[in-house]
């Protein structure tokens, strides 16, 4: 048995905030969709919040992180700012991306996010690339690259694993294993009970948690960026988690029971499992999230409206960002 | 001038431009231990050390999408796709990412990359060896795509790509590798995106690329025996492709042939036939020829393979029919 992790107050704030403004962010994103007022699709993190935000909790600002197309967690935990988040979202000039990537492409280069990408499994090399350039100009950087159960089974894991492990880059290697890819199941998807069997096949340490548990995610998330930045590889941390809505807004989820979701929902929330841990433990109280709650709904409400009021990209941004003059 | 090959060409231009810049590293497969399949990497890690020529293992996807990646995180990579055929196997890592992601980032990062792809028909390597492919990447937003026919170009144009702040595809043709040409001492840079007029004319335009190039000046050497005078237009990049210079030759010889040993259909070739067809036709004295592989896989057998090289008496024929 390892020595209980103490957990400072400034910590458990962070924790909870940042779980608090992914759940309430995706929450409002949902409700807007439905509403109309948002182009493209979007997917949504709801349910898996203390994956990111746990595993964030123990990165420095300028490690690496990749992301997916359920990517708006992984922003919010590594510490992108929600205005420019929401404004991507609604396609405006004042958005991350400037409008030109929107919910599944948003990026924050400033704390290391190097974006949420489209193609499921297309996020890990990227990663693996940034941990290689980390490695070769030893700066001490790691990256991490969530994906999904899904996304386990792609041949660009495979690839970057070897990779990583051939050339002991400083690369977590974290699945979400939320239970579905698309309407496939992962007892039908994935040969193994748990991605984290895999990590033997490459020669690197693989753990499971239960990734509804902010505590047991940090704890997990922390003794592997210990390993990793110590030089030793790479790290496959599973956390079995479950997405709790659909693949996008909008899906029939014509697979899966209302019950199974239901039971999931009320038995094992990752926000109510932290409430009630901290409760017991005299941690936080009650008081004490309420005001963040409340802070956080401010935080949301204030950059809906500022995105709904914020201009879309003029005709004449079509072609900026893209080539960059030769010899320039 | 010295003369140098082609292969020796790019290995002074990785050479020099590694030892400039210390976020330039090279990883493929087979190129430090090796020295490159075809000897293109010889002796790079004792010039600029180990830790900056890395062979890797065979993954195209994991190579590509990491290459992107230290791109992505400020470093300027170069990556050996061993054979330009290879390349389907890491088409998403290119199409999605390399082209895209700066754009979609909104300029939150370059990607500063090199891709070299060995390509074109050698000694019977068969359909999936020997390929000519750059017409694919002139149909994807977000790439520069530059295709060398000497080795004053093939350093010049690596060197470029090298300092380029934009992903850059470099193919050069496997039957170049050897090939000795003059080549000036020290710095030398070919810009991206100039075609070069290498040989003045003023009844047809003949526009080439790479190793087909060769076989271009060497028809227009016959067409001069025969009376008829050629122009020929060196691209050396096809994206972006450098409209000015053959708009403003076939102005002047009112005749287009575009030559390459890619496919025909679909080919680089296309895409120039229809520029000019679009802006040029009240220029031109006869209809647009295109010289290029016909629509099969590339056979095995030399008996079978000889049958969809594109040669000089075809470059020759399509000329003629030009200026009938």
């Amino acid at each position: 048995m390892k020595s209980p992790v103490r957990y400072s107050a400034e910590l458990l704030s962070d924790l909870y905030r940042k779980m608090v403004r992914i759940r309430q962010f995706e929450t409002s994103v949902g409700e807007l969709f439905l509403a109309g007022e948002l182009p493209g699709f979007v997917h949504l993190y709801l349910g898996e919040e203390a994956v990111a935000v746990g595993v964030c909790a123990s990165l420095n600002e300028d490690d690496y992180i990749t992301s997916t197309h359920r990517g708006h967690g992984h922003c919010i935990a590594k510490g992108a700012g929600i205005k420019k988040m929401m404004a991507e979202i609604f396609g405006k000039s004042t958005g991350y991306c400037k409008g030109k990537g929107g919910s599944m492409h948003i990026a924050d280069f400033s704390v290391g996010m190097l974006g949420a990408n489209g193609v499921v499994g297309g996020g890990i090399n990227l990663a693996v690339g940034a941990a290689l350039a980390a490695k070769i100009s030893k700066n001490g950087k790691i990256a991490v690259t969530p994906f999904g159960d899904g996304a386990s089974n792609r041949g660009t894991v495979h690839e970057g694993m070897n990779l990583a492990a051939i050339w002991k880059l400083p690369v977590l290697f974290l699945c979400e294993f939320n239970q579905y890819a698309s309407t496939t199941p992962a007892a039908y998807s994935v040969s193994v009970p748990s991605v984290a069997l895999r990590a033997q096949g490459y020669g690197m340490p693989g753990a499971s948690v239960n990734g509804n548990d902010v505590f047991e995610v940090y704890e997990a998330a922390r003794e592997a960026i210990e390993y990793i930045r110590a030089g030793n590889g790479p790290y496959l941390l599973e956390c079995r988690t479950y997405r709790v809505k659909g693949h996008f807004v909008g899906d029939p989820e014509m697979y899966r029971s209302k019950e199974e979701v239901r039971q999931h929902i009320e038995n094992d929330d990752p926000i109510a499992n932290f409430a009630n841990t901290v409760l017991k433990n005299k941690w936080m109280t009650k008081e004490q999230m309420d005001v963040i709650d409340a802070e956080v709904r401010d935080e949301i409400a204030a950059a809906v409206h500022d995105a709904r009021e914020d201009p879309y990209p003029a005709p004449d941004q079509l072609f900026k960002d893209y080539y960059i003059e030769e010899g320039a | 001038m010295r003369e140098i090959s082609f292969s020796e060409a790019t290995l002074e231009a990785m050479a020099e431009e590694m030892a400039r810049d210390e976020r330039v590293f090279v990883l493929g497969e087979d190129i430090a231990r090796q020295g490159g399949i075809f000897g293109q990497f010889k002796g790079l890690p004792d010039k600029v050390g180990a830790e900056r020529v890395l062979d890797t293992p065979i993954s195209e996807t994991a190579i590509v999408g990491a290459g992107v990646g230290a791109a992505m995180a400020g470093m300027r990579p170069v990556i050996d796709m061993h054979f330009a055929d290879f390349i389907g196997v890491a088409m998403d890592e290119i199409l999605n990412q390399m082209a895209k992601i700066r754009y979609m980032v909104a300029g939150q990062c370059t990607l500063p990359l090199v891709l070299r792809a060995p390509d074109g028909i050698v000694r019977s390597a068969a359909a999936q060896h020997s390929q000519s492919l750059e017409a694919f990447f002139l149909h994807i937003p977000g790439l520069k795509v530059v295709i060398p026919s000497n080795p004053a170009d093939a350093k010049g144009l690596l060197k470029s790509a090298i300092r380029s702040d934009n992903p850059v595809l470099y193919f050069e043709h496997k039957r170049l590798f050897p090939m000795k040409g003059p080549v000036p001492d020290g710095e030398h840079f070919v810009p991206i995106g100039k075609a070069s007029v290498v040989r003045e004319g003023s009844d047809v335009t003949l526009v080439s690329y790479s190793l087909t190039m060769h076989r271009v000046l060497e028809a227009a050497e016959a067409l001069a025996g025969d009376g008829i005078s050629a122009e020929c237009i060196d691209l050396r990049s096809i994206s972006p492709l450098d409209k000015d210079t053959i708009f403003e030759s076939v102005r002047k010889t009112k005749r287009l042939v575009i030559a390459h040993e890619a496919v025909r259909q679909g080919g680089v070739g296309a895409e120039i036939a229809a520029l000019v067809a679009e802006e040029m036709l009240d220029y031109l004295d006869a209809p647009i020829r295109r010289v290029g592989a016909p629509f099969v896989p590339i056979p095995f057998s030399p008996a079978l393979e000889k049958l969809v090289r594109v040669d000089t008496d075809a470059i020759v024929a399509a000329a003629k029919e030009t200026c009938r």
